[in-house]
C-alpha cells in the first residue's frame, strides 16, 4: 500500500522504521523487537545554544527557504566570457583596492595582507618605496574594501587593484556577474604578501602581455562553460581548491587555439602559454569565482540558515548567511595545520587568509576531498581521512550538489549548502583545504594545509537568525 | 579512604548509560561509591550529596567522574574500570555500510540513510525541540520521550506536524504501539481491534494491561502527550491520532486516555471523534470521575466482554502486637498512576501532599518530606534532569523506600512498579529486597509496615508479571494489577480494614 492520501503518511500501516537520538536502551529494546533502528550519535550543542536552535529549527520559513537557497546555489551557471582590467569590470578607481575576507583595517591586517597591499600600492604606481607606501596604507589615504562587496573573490590575500586583470564570469541562469584577478603561479607572489622586483615585473608582465592575449584568446573561444570542467576535474582527482591539476589543463585545453592566434609576438605568446601551462592553479582563479556564482545566487532567502560567504582576511575569519543579508558574522581566524615547504615551520604561518574558501561553501574544495585522495601528500592526512572529510561535510550541508559527484562515493554529490544549524548542534567545523601563507611581510607561501573556521561565526550567526525569526 | 573527582570537558553520553558505567565501576573491588555523570544540577546535588567537591565551572555538557575507594592503590583500577565501561558505549554504534566511520550527528541525517518512518527522540530536554523538528521537517512522525519541553515549543512542534501530516507524540511521552511495534516504556500485549490513544503514558500501560487480561487486544496506541488535552495545546494530537485511527481498517473502536484534561478541549476533541463516525470511549481521570479500572471495565461492558477479576494478591495480616504509623506514603514512578492513586485517597482522606499536588498549598518543599499523607512521582520533570526515568534507574525511589522504612509516622506504603520493554529488566527482585528490608527496620522499631505494590504489566513482559508478583508477594506485599485497586487496599490497611 502506498502512503498517498493515508492520514499521518500510512504510518499505522506497516511496521515503522526508526531512527533514534538519545537514550540507546530505548534503541536496544526496538532491536530486540527486529525493528530497524538508525541510531544518531548524538552530542549536545554549545552551553547556551539551545534555545537559538530551537527558535530557528522552528522558523516555518526554514525549510522552504534552504531549499529555495540550495536550489539556486546548485542551479547557477558560470561561463567565462572575458578578461578585463579591474578598473573596467569593477569600476575600480586609483587609489581604491580590494582585499580577501571580511572587512579590515591596515592596523589589524596581518604580514601577508600588508605585504600585499604594499606590493599592490607599488605596482600602481602611487609610491616609490615600500616605505612609502606603508605610511600611506597606515594614514589611511587609500579606500580598502572587502572583494565580496563587490561580487569578485581573491585568493589568500585577494588584493585587486585597478590596473590589474580580472577574468569575468557571468551565471545566465540568474543574471549574476563574478570577477577574479589571474593567477601568478607560486612561490614569491603578492597574493602570499610577497612585493620584491621579480613580483611586480610579474605582475607588470601580466597586465602588459598576459591579460590583453588572454582576452583575444576567451573572446575568439569561449564562453567556456566553468561550471562543467569543475564537475569534470573532480573526476579527475581535484577537488578545486588546492588540488587544480586537472581543471588547469582542460582549462589550457579550451583557450590554446585562442592563445596561438592572439594578436601579440610569437615569443610573448610563447611565454603566456608556458607561464599558464605550468601552473598548477592556473584554473583556481576560474573555480573561485564559479563558486562565487553559485553562491551568491543562495543570498537574501528570509529564512535560510544556508551559508553563502565563508572568508578570511589573515585576521579575522568571517561568514555570512542567506537569511541574513549583508551582515558579516567574524571570529578570530585560525592557524592552518598541514605541511610545510623547504625549512618552514608551523611558527612561520599566518592564520587563514583568502575568498578561497568560497569553493568549500559552493560544495567543493574540503568538501570534495573524496574525490582527490592524491591531496593528502600536499595538505597532510591519509586516504582515509580524505573520504572521511567529504562523509562528515554531509552532515552539515543542505543536499548534494547535481553536477559535482565523487566517483569513488558511487558518484554521490558533493555536500553543499552549509547549514548554521547543523554546525551548531554537531559541532561538526566545515573542512577547508588551503594553502599558507608566511607571516612576515613579504615571504610568501610557506606550505599547505587544512583549517576549520572559528566556531563563534556560526553562533553568531545563529543568534542573528533567531532573532529575526518570526513569532 | 581516597576520593577522586574529575570534569571531563564536552563529553556526553545518556544518562542511561551513565548509570550502566557508575553500576559497573562501584561494582569493582576496593570501590566504595562510584558516579558518572553529566553535571547537571541535580547530578550535582546528589554528588554533593555523596559528599563529592564537584568543581563550580561544571556545566551540564561536562562529564564528572566521582570515585571513592579503599585506598590510593585501588583509584587505578577503578578509573581503567571507568574507561573501558565508556569505550565500551562508544563500540557499540551500528551504521550502515560504507558509513561506518561517520556516524549520523542528526535525526534527520539518520532518517535520510535508512528511510526511517518515525523518530525516537529521547536527548535532554533542552535539545528535543531541535531534533524534533528536524525529523518533523524530515517527514516523520516523532515519539518525543523527553520531558522538560515547554509548552510554547510543544503547540509549534505539533503545528508545523500537521502542517506536513506527521504525529509528535509527545513531549514526555512514554509508550506507543505502531504497527505491530513497542516503542518506549511499552508491554507486551495481544494484537486485537482497540486503538488506544494516550495523553499519559502509565496510564496507557496501565489500560492496555487491564484490557490484555480481559483478553482484549489492542492495534495501535498512540501517545500525545500528557498536555495535549490541556487549554494551550487543545487536543492537536489528539485530532491526528483520532483521524488516523478512523481511517485505520485494524481498528473498530478507540480508548482514550488522559491526565485531566481542559474540558473545553475535550468537548471540541469529542465533538471532533463524533465527526468521524469513530466510536469512542474516553477514560479521562479526574475527581469525580470513574478511574481508570473503572472506565476500562465500561468499555469492556459496551463491547459485550465479561470483566473478570484483576490479578492480585493481597497483603499478609500484620502482627496485632505491632503498633502502625499514621500517615500514607505512596512512592511512584508513574505519573498518571500517582496522580489516579492520589486521587482515589484524597477522597478518603483529604489533600495529599506531593511534587505533584493537586493544589499549590499541598505542594511539598524541595526536601519531598512531610509528616502527613504524601505521593511522590518520582518520574516528573523535577527529578529527571540529567537521570534516566525512575522506570529505568531506581535509585532515589529505592532510598526513599529504605527512609520511609524507618520513619515512625510511615503507616502503609504505597509503591508502583511498571514492567514491559525499555524498564529495568529485572526490576521484582530489587524492589522486593527494598520491602523486606524496609519492613524489617519497621518491625525492628516495633511497629507494622505494610506494602502494596501496584503492578502494571503481562505475562507476555520480558519480566513476566505472574513471577513478579510472586515474588513480591513472598517480600510481604500485596500485589495488584489495577492500580485504583491497590490504592483502595492501602487506604483499608491504613484503616485498619483491610
Amino acid at each position: 500500500m502506498t502512503a498517498t492520501g493515508r492520514p499521518l503518511r500510512g504510518l499505522l500501516d506497516s511496521e515503522p522504521v526508526v531512527a533514534t537520538a538519545g537514550v540507546s536502551l530505548l534503541a536496544d529494546a526496538l532491536r530486540d523487537q527486529a525493528v530497524e533502528v538508525t541510531e544518531t550519535e548524538w552530542q549536545p550543542p554549545p552551553p547556551g545554544a539551545e534555545g537559538d536552535l530551537a527558535r530557528v529549527m522552528g522558523d516555518p520559513r526554514r525549510v522552504a527557504a534552504n531549499a529555495v537557497a540550495f536550489e539556486r546555489m546548485t542551479s547557477a551557471h558560470a561561463a567565462l566570457v572575458d578578461v578585463v582590467p579591474a578598473s573596467e569590470a569593477l569600476s575600480l578607481e586609483r587609489g581604491a583596492f580590494l582585499h580577501a575576507g571580511p572587512p579590515l583595517e591596515w592596523e589589524r591586517a596581518s604580514g601577508p595582507m600588508r605585504g600585499a597591499l604594499i606590493g599592490a600600492v607599488l605596482f600602481e604606481g602611487l609610491a616609490a618605496s615600500a616605505d612609502e607606501a606603508e605610511r600611506h596604507l597606515a594614514a589611511g589615504t587609500y579606500d580598502l574594501e572587502p572583494c565580496h562587496h563587490r561580487g569578485a573573490v581573491g585568493p589568500m590575500a585577494g588584493v585587486v587593484s585597478p590596473s590589474m586583470w580580472m577574468y569575468a564570469l557571468h551565471d545566465d541562469v540568474h543574471g549574476n556577474d563574478s570577477w577574479c584577478s589571474l593567477n601568478e603561479g607560486l612561490g614569491k607572489v603578492l597574493r602570499y604578501g610577497a612585493y620584491g622586483p621579480e613580483v611586480l615585473e610579474r605582475l607588470q608582465w601580466m597586465t602588459h602581455v598576459l591579460g590583453p592575449i588572454l582576452r583575444q584568446a576567451v573572446r575568439t573561444t569561449g564562453p567556456i562553460d566553468v561550471r562543467s570542467v569543475i564537475a569534470q576535474m573532480l573526476q579527475m582527482g581535484d577537488e578545486g581548491h588546492n588540488r587544480n591539476r586537472a581543471g588547469s589543463l582542460m582549462l589550457l585545453r579550451e583557450l590554446l587555439p585562442g592563445m596561438i592566434t592572439a594578436d601579440a609576438s610569437s615569443s610573448e605568446i610563447a611565454e603566456a602559454v608556458r607561464f599558464s601551462g605550468a601552473n598548477e592553479h592556473f584554473f583556481l582563479n576560474l573555480g573561485m569565482p564559479a563558486c562565487k556564482l553559485a553562491t551568491v545566487a543562495a543570498e537574501g532567502v528570509p529564512g535560510s540558515t544556508v551559508v553563502t560567504v565563508m572568508a578570511r582576511n589573515g585576521t579575522d575569519f568571517g561568514i555570512r548567511v542567506s537569511g541574513t543579508g549583508d551582515q558579516w558574522f567574524t571570529g578570530p581566524a585560525n592557524t592552518p595545520e598541514g605541511l610545510f615547504l623547504g625549512e618552514y615551520g608551523p611558527d612561520d604561518a599566518n592564520p587563514d587568509i583568502g575568498d578561497s574558501a568560497v569553493t568549500e561553501t559552493g560544495g567543493i574544495g574540503g568538501f570534495a576531498m573524496a574525490a582527490a585522495p592524491a591531496i593528502v601528500r600536499f595538505v597532510g592526512g591519509d586516504v582515509p581521512f580524505a573520504l572521511r572529510a567529504t562523509r562528515t561535510m554531509y552532515e552539515i550541508t543542505t543536499g548534494e550538489h547535481p553536477a559535482y559527484q565523487v566517483p569513488i562515493l558511487g558518484f554521490r554529490g558533493t555536500p553543499t549548502g552549509i547549514d548554521v544549524t547543523k554546525v551548531v548542534r554537531t559541532g561538526i567545523l566545515p573542512q577547508i583545504n588551503t594553502g599558507m601563507a608566511g607571516r612576515v611581510a613579504g615571504t610568501g607561501q610557506v606550505g599547505a594545509g587544512l583549517v576549520t573556521p572559528p566556531v563563534g561565526c556560526f553562533r553568531a550567526a545563529l543568534a542573528a537568525l533567531a532573532a529575526a525569526a518570526p513569532g | 579512604m581516597t576520593t577522586h573527582v574529575e570534569l571531563r570537558r564536552g563529553t556526553y553520553h545518556d544518562s542511561v548509560s551513565l548509570m550502566q558505567v557508575s553500576r559497573s565501576v562501584a561494582g569493582t573491588d576496593g570501590v566504595t561509591a562510584a558516579q558518572v555523570a553529566m553535571a547537571t544540577e541535580l547530578n550535582v546535588d546528589v554528588l554533593r550529596g555523596m559528599g563529592f567537591d564537584v568543581p563550580h565551572e561544571a556545566t551540564p555538557n561536562d562529564l564528572v567522574v566521582a570515585l571513592r575507594t579503599e585506598s590510593d592503590d585501588v583509584l587505578p583500577a577503578a578509573l581503567a574500570a571507568v574507561e573501558s565501561t565508556l569505550a565500551g558505549l562508544r563500540g557499540r554504534q551500528e551504521t550502515g555500510a560504507g558509513e561506518a566511520d561517520v556516524p549520523p550527528r542528526t535525526v534527520g541525517s539518520a532518517a535520510r540513510r535508512s528511510g526511517a518512518t518515525l523518530a525516537l527522540v529521547s536527548v535532554p530536554g533542552q535539545h528535543a525541540v531541535t531534533e524534533a523538528f528536524d525529523a518533523v521537517d524530515s517527514g516523520l512522525s516523532v515519539m518525543l520521550f523527553s520531558d522538560n519541553v515547554s509548552v510554547e515549543d510543544e503547540v509549534r512542534l505539533k503545528d508545523a506536524a500537521a502542517a506536513a501530516d506527521v504525529l509528535v507524540m509527545g513531549p514526555d511521552c512514554g509508550t506507543a504501539h505502531i504497527g505491530g511495534v513497542a516503542l518506549g516504556f511499552a508491554n507486551v500485549v495481544r494484537p486485537g481491534s482497540v486503538g488506544i490513544v494516550a495523553a499519559s503514558g502509565t496510564g496507557a500501560q496501565q489500560a492496555m494491561c487491564l484490557l490484555d487480561a480481559a483478553g482484549v487486544g489492542i492495534s495501535h496506541c498512540l501517545g500525545v502527550g500528557g498536555r495535549d488535552l490541556q487549554a494551550a495545546v487543545a487536543g492537536r494530537a489528539t485530532r491526528q491520532a483520532l483521524r488516523a485511527l478512523a481511517a485505520d481498517p485494524a481498528t473498530d473502536g478507540v480508548l482514550l486516555v488522559s491526565k485531566p484534561p481542559d474540558p473545553v478541549a475535550l468537548d471540541e476533541v469529542e465533538r471532533y471523534a463524533a465527526e468521524l463516525g469513530l466510536p469512542v470511549h474516553w477514560a479521562v481521570l479526574g475527581a469525580g470521575r470513574p478511574d481508570l479500572t473503572q472506565a476500562v471495565e465500561a468499555f469492556l461492558a459496551a463491547r459485550g466482554v465479561a470483566v473478570p477479576p484483576w490479578p492480585h494478591s493481597p497483603a499478609p495480616r500484620e502482627d496485632p502486637a505491632l503498633s502502625q504509623g499514621p500517615a500514607l506514603r505512596g512512592l511512584f514512578c508513574g505519573g498518571t498512576l500517582a496522580d489516579e492513586a492520589m486521587t482515589v485517597a484524597e477522597a478518603e482522606l483529604g489533600g495529599i501532599r506531593s511534587n505533584i499536588a493537586h493544589s499549590a498549598d499541598l505542594r511539598l518543599g524541595p526536601d519531598l518530606r512531610d509528616e502527613g499523607h504524601v505521593v511522590l512521582d518520582f518520574g516528573d520533570d523535577g527529578l529527571t534532569r540529567g537521570r534516566a526515568h525512575p522506570m529505568i534507574d531506581p535509585t532515589l525511589r529505592m532510598e526513599r523506600i529504605a527512609v520511609e522504612g524507618s520513619d515512625p509516622t510511615c503507616g502503609v506504603l504505597l509503591l508502583d512498579l511498571v514492567l514491559g520493554h525499555g524498564a529495568h529488566p529485572d526490576p521484582a527482585d530489587e524492589l522486593a529486597d527494598a520491602v523486606r528490608s524496609a519492613r524489617r527496620t519497621a518491625q525492628d522499631q516495633g511497629r507494622a509496615l505494610p506494602v502494596v505494590v501496584s503492578l502494571t504489566g503481562t505475562d507476555g513482559d520480558p519480566q513476566d508479571r505472574s513471577r513478579c508478583q510472586d515474588v513480591l508477594a513472598s517480600a510481604g506485599a500485596g500485589v495488584f494489577l489495577s492500580n485504583s485497586q491497590a490504592a483502595r487496599h492501602a487506604l483499608g490497611l491504613l484503616r485498619g480494614t483491610a
